[in-house]
């Protein structure tokens, strides 16, 4: 916004100055320039170094074949490793693994967490406790709250388990998967119900009481007025999510290691390069899962139109 | 909402009561875990039959945690200082100066804030055994400043933006330079900022666990909550539920202090640059 006021104004004022071209940018604006460079140099040169890189490289290793217990047989191979990997039934079934895990826990969050908003935003009392507790699980390591989960549930020992007649539900596919995508609603709704508090605190006030001298019930200020002067939030909260919730892996690890099939695309990646110490295979996972995390990240992005994160930020 | 009926009074006391009670109870069953004797491990009450110090002098006396532990406090500490120095100069040229590129920046901490770190598991392991950084602190410290630096540019330039530019201008006005103004004017102010992306920063360096398995291979480097499943029992046959469950909790501890004490910075940060757009 402020750029097009400044490229408006510097246009007014340095009218003649600029058709002598971009080297007479003032000595003052020469050095601001200068220092931006030099602040921003080190954080880009860090985060090329620690993506970029290792993402191109991951490229170049999906093209080989490459597995560490047998080096003298690494050889380029073009898309092979693709083809196996896609080929394979183990990556389908991780990846709706993952799917499902993503879909269940975004969505059930996303509900859980416009309720724990409502509570924040709307009790007349006691909010400082809640929101202080509502935090915890967000901080709390996810390996530490995992295990938490893993003995709730272990027969014969845990308090949930014992609920159930102490079943022993980490063992079975659909009930682990349950179970996993509870731990997740656990430790992710406190930040969807912050992301979407701070949403629902600039729905002016004046607007829900018109609504209501208007004879709007409780349901309809909710869905007419509240929900679309959110959507900007909702969908922030939501892109976060659903990538946050698409990389899972520490949950999975503690709770199943994947076995009987609860594997994640994240475990699925993990197991071929440190059980298999292929690389090769693994590097084309990993490659497979980013460009599922760039669909999905595109896809929000379009939904987004102008509300995207950083378009602001960017300007100003 | 000045006026209360005791019906709605109840109502929310319940509301509240269920967050509360949601948001603790696993907490809680890790703590009671952590204070059962091995005898009273296997009863499912929440309160535990027989109280032992036990497992908390155990992992406090054994290296096989103290040393992770430490790892974790030390990696954590000079990831998140390193992070937010560099996350601090490039928030005050973003929000600050006339920079050409700014909204690429933006972007690009955007996509790595996405990134999915299994991605990067495979080709930085090879790259970090390959440069010796493999199983050492900087190898840990390295990927996590990378990815503390987009969470800690987006907060403190919206932070930034907060901060009276007519101080700025004044200090430069008296013959300060833009780096002068920066360190003595700007800094200050924002001070508040950086504490919290501080925090957020070190919550995440201190959760991460798939990177923490992935580049360490000994406790020299190991951190806490990957060093967990290497403990063992009494013997063979015992599962160590007691000394995990407090392994568990001395990790928890320091999130606890962070919410107690900061819990409006926290939900501050947490909300600054995602809801503003």
């Amino acid at each position: 916004m402020s750029t097009t006021t400044q490229a408006v104004t510097g246009t007014e004022a340095g009218e003649p100055a600029r058709k002598k071209g971009r080297t007479q940018l003032s000595e003052g604006a020469r050095a601001e320039r200068r220092l931006g460079f030099l602040l921003c140099g080190p954080a880009v040169l860090v985060m090329i170094a620690v993506t970029a890189y290792p993402v191109g490289y991951a490229i170049f290793l999906s093209l080989e074949r490459y597995n560490l217990a047998l080096p003298q047989a690494t050889k380029f191979i073009g898309f092979g490793n693709y083809g196996a990997v896609l080929s394979s039934p183990y990556w389908w079934h991780a990846l709706l693994v993952t799917v499902v895990i993503t879909v269940f826990s975004v969505a059930i969050t996303l509900v859980l967490g416009m309720l724990l908003a409502m509570v924040l935003h709307r009790t007349p009392f006691g909010r400082g406790t809640v929101r202080t507790a509502s935090l915890i699980p967000y901080g709390i390591v996810t390996v530490a709250a995992a295990y938490s989960w893993q003995y709730a549930w272990t027969p014969s020992q845990g308090y949930l388990s014992a609920l159930f007649n102490n079943s022993a539900p980490l063992t079975s596919q659909t009930e682990a998967i349950i179970i996993i995508i509870i731990a997740e609603i656990w430790k992710t709704t406190p930040f969807m119900g912050l992301l979407l508090l701070a949403g629902l605190s600039l729905v002016p006030e004046d607007l829900q009481k018109a609504a209501r001298v208007d004879g709007a019930t409780g349901w309809q200020r909710f869905t007419r007025i509240t929900l679309p002067l959110m959507k900007p939030a909702i969908l922030v909260a939501l892109l976060f999510r659903t990538l946050d919730s698409f990389r899972i892996f520490d949950n999975i690890f503690i709770l199943t290691s994947g076995n009987n099939g609860t594997g994640a695309v994240s475990n699925l990646g993990y197991d071929n390069l440190f059980s298999a110490l292929n690389l090769g295979i693994g590097s084309t996972i990993s490659i497979l899962i980013f460009i599922c995390v760039a669909i999905i990240a595109t896809i929000f992005i379009l939904g987004f139109g102008t509300a995207a994160p950083g378009s602001d930020l960017g300007k100003g | 909402m000045a006026v209360i009926t005791p019906r709605q009074r109840a109502g929310w006391t319940t509301a509240n009561f269920v967050v509360i009670a949601l948001a603790l109870i696993p907490v809680l069953w890790l703590l009671s875990l952590s204070f059962k004797t091995p005898a009273a491990v296997v009863d499912p009450s929440l309160w535990p039959a027989q109280w032992t110090w036990g497992n908390y002098s155990g992992i406090l006396t054994s290296s096989q945690f103290l040393r992770p532990l430490l790892n974790s406090i030390g990696i954590g500490i000079i990831s998140t200082v390193i992070a937010v120095v560099l996350a601090s100069m490039a928030a005050y040229a973003i929000a600050r100066l006339r920079v050409p590129g700014k909204s690429v920046l933006i972007g690009m901490a955007l996509l790595i804030a996405m990134f999915p770190l299994i991605a990067l598991v495979t080709p930085m392991f090879t790259i970090e055994r390959a440069l010796g950084l493999f199983n050492t602190w900087p190898g840990l410290i390295i990927p996590y400043v990378a990815f503390g630096l987009p969470l800690g540019i987006y907060t403190l330039s919206a932070f930034f933006r907060e901060i009276p530019w007519e101080l700025e201008k004044a200090a430069k006005m008296d013959g300060a330079t833009p780096f002068q103004a920066f360190i003595q004017v700007i800094a200050p102010l924002a001070t508040p900022g950086m504490v919290t992306t501080a925090i957020l920063v070190f919550l995440a360096c201190w959760n991460d666990f798939l990177l923490a398995i992935s580049f360490t291979s000994t406790i020299d480097s190991r951190t806490a909550p990957a060093a967990m499943q290497y403990f063992s029992g009494g013997s063979v046959f015992t599962v160590p539920t007691g000394p995990i469950a407090a392994a568990a909790m001395v990790i928890t501890i320091p999130i606890i202090i962070f919410v107690l004490f900061f819990q409006r910075r926290i939900v501050a940060g947490l909300t600054s640059g995602a809801v503003k757009g």
